[in-house]
């Protein structure tokens, strides 16, 4: 199958070409964050003050990486279940993230917002976390360190595999993909 | 009491074995990081048998990232998944064995920690469940002690990775729910859970006991090698029935659309009371770890 390769950051145009199913190989420089770190950044939005990152046109990884061993640029770093960011995600694509990897359903709050601001979600493969850090070529902490491997990460990715899972047009390939092989 | 060498005798002739602490740690600690590292055998070839069968093209690809990534795991030495898991403990300590040199539990705790920091493993454990701050060294296990007959004490770490526990669920169903009950809420569960617990999935479930033996039934059915069956005939049947009807739902590969959303059904039962036939499904994630020692 032909994969569509994407380098960060997006813009509207890149992400409205996107449909579910397609196999994307994301480059360059991708975020990290997880639940605990995308609290604090609500809490910040809330309070009215700036984020320690510019999320405009960037993509979030969920993803909580193992530490790595020396002589490794990072550890194992397979994605999180998405559905715990679903209370915070809406806020991000609000001021312009345009990408999230992750695995599972989002809400359909977060698919209705990405259809809105144009925004996608990205299945990475849960589990194939030593072959995904394969990918992962620059690894620094940008914001959070207390947060440990919650911590905001700056990843420099290269052809790093994805599915498009959710796309502007508000599809969903976890709905799509079971329906076709469902036999009952 | 006579001694000889790691064995002493009691009055009355028991031979009775000692084991220092400081074995249970290291054991331990070897144990953390080898299930993080080595995938079973028995998984190797349940993926591989599911990616000759699998129909979608996605999922055969997924299922051949899988392999992959058990291979560099296993080769490199590294964690097959980020979520190295809360560290289950099971141990089946012989009666007549005799643990010197200090408390059981910490030593299993000592061993989490070294193994955990040895192993370049992720530290996935917050000291209060509100609160939310981390450990630091992946500790506590969590501790499930069984005094058997002998004079072994066997040793089995689980990994267990959040994203699969999340997804698994109990139920008190009334008897008169029978085994369609059952089958109906093992479905469900499953369901439900979709592509968050990591398909392909091993699926535990437990029936019958109480409520907490019925919860820790369907964690020990994960620890049965992938593919073998119940020795009971007719839970063995039910095993294979759940097996079809899971794999039928389409979910497949990660969820996103497939034949294989199972590799396995694992039940184990218990006697249950007169009044109740609890159902317990504990979902497990394809990084389906554990590894067992005998001291």
């Amino acid at each position: 199958m032909t994969k569509i390769k994407l380098t960060t950051p997006l813009t509207d145009e890149m992400v409205e070409k996107l449909r579910i199913g397609q196999r994307v190989l994301l480059n360059g420089v991708i975020y990290t964050g997880r639940d605990a770190a995308h609290k604090k950044l609500v809490e910040l939005l809330d309070a009215g003050r700036e984020l320690p990152i510019d999320v405009k046109g960037q993509i979030i990884y969920y993803v909580g990486p193992s530490p790595a061993k020396p002589g490794q640029v990072i550890g194992s770093a397979g994605p999180t279940t998405s559905g715990r960011m679903d209370a915070y995600a809406p806020r991000l694509i609000d001021i312009g993230l345009k990408g999230m990897v992750g695995k599972g359903k989002r809400l359909p709050e977060v698919i209705k917002s990405m259809k809105q601001h144009k925004a996608v979600y990205f299945a990475a493969v849960g589990g194939a976390a030593a072959l995904i850090s394969k990918c992962i070529k620059e690894c620094e902490v940008v914001a959070y360190p207390e947060l440990g491997p919650e911590a905001i990460h700056r990843l420099v990715v290269e052809d790093f595999p994805v599915i498009v899972v959710n796309d502007t047009l508000g599809g969903d390939l976890y709905e799509e993909g079971s329906k076709i092989y469902a036999t009952t | 009491m006579y001694n000889l060498g790691k064995h002493y005798f009691l009055k009355g002739g028991t031979k009775i074995k000692t084991i220092n602490v400081e074995e249970i740690t290291n054991a331990t600690a070897k144990l953390c990081m080898e299930a993080n590292f080595f995938l079973g055998q028995d998984m190797i070839d349940a993926f591989k048998n599911a990616y000759e069968k699998e129909l979608s093209l996605t999922g055969k690809e997924i299922i051949e990232q899988l392999i992959k990534n058990a291979e560099i795991a296993r080769t490199e030495e590294v964690p097959m998944c980020q979520d190295t898991g809360f560290a289950v403990v099971f141990v089946e300590l012989g009666q007549e064995v005799h643990i010197v040199g200090g408390p059981l539990e910490d030593a299993i705790n000592e061993g989490v920690r070294r193994g955990y920091a040895e192993g370049y493993l992720r530290k996935s454990i917050v000291g209060h469940p509100l609160e939310r701050v981390n450990t630091g060294d992946n500790t506590p296990a969590v501790l499930h002690l069984k005094l058997v007959p002998g004079d072994n004490l066997k040793i089995t770490v689980a990994p267990k990775g959040g994203g699969s526990e999340n997804m698994s669920a109990i139920k008190m169903l009334k008897p008169a729910e029978g085994v369609e009950g059952v089958k109906k809420f093992v479905l469900d569960t499953v369901k439900a859970a979709g592509p968050n617990p990591c398909p392909p999935i091993v699926v535990g479930v437990g029936i019958g006991g109480t409520f907490e033996k019925c919860a820790l039934l369907a964690k020990e059915a994960l620890l049965r090698s992938v593919g073998i069956p119940n020795p009971r005939p007719e839970i063995a049947s039910l095993e294979k029935e759940l097996l079809e009807e899971i794999n039928k739902t389409g979910i497949g590969p990660q969820g996103l659309g497939g034949r294989y959303t199972a590799l396995a059904v694992h039940i184990e039962i218990y006697p249950a009371h007169i009044a109740s036939l609890p159902v317990a499904v504990n979902i497990n994630c394809h990084a389906s770890r554990h590894k067992e020692i005998i001291l």
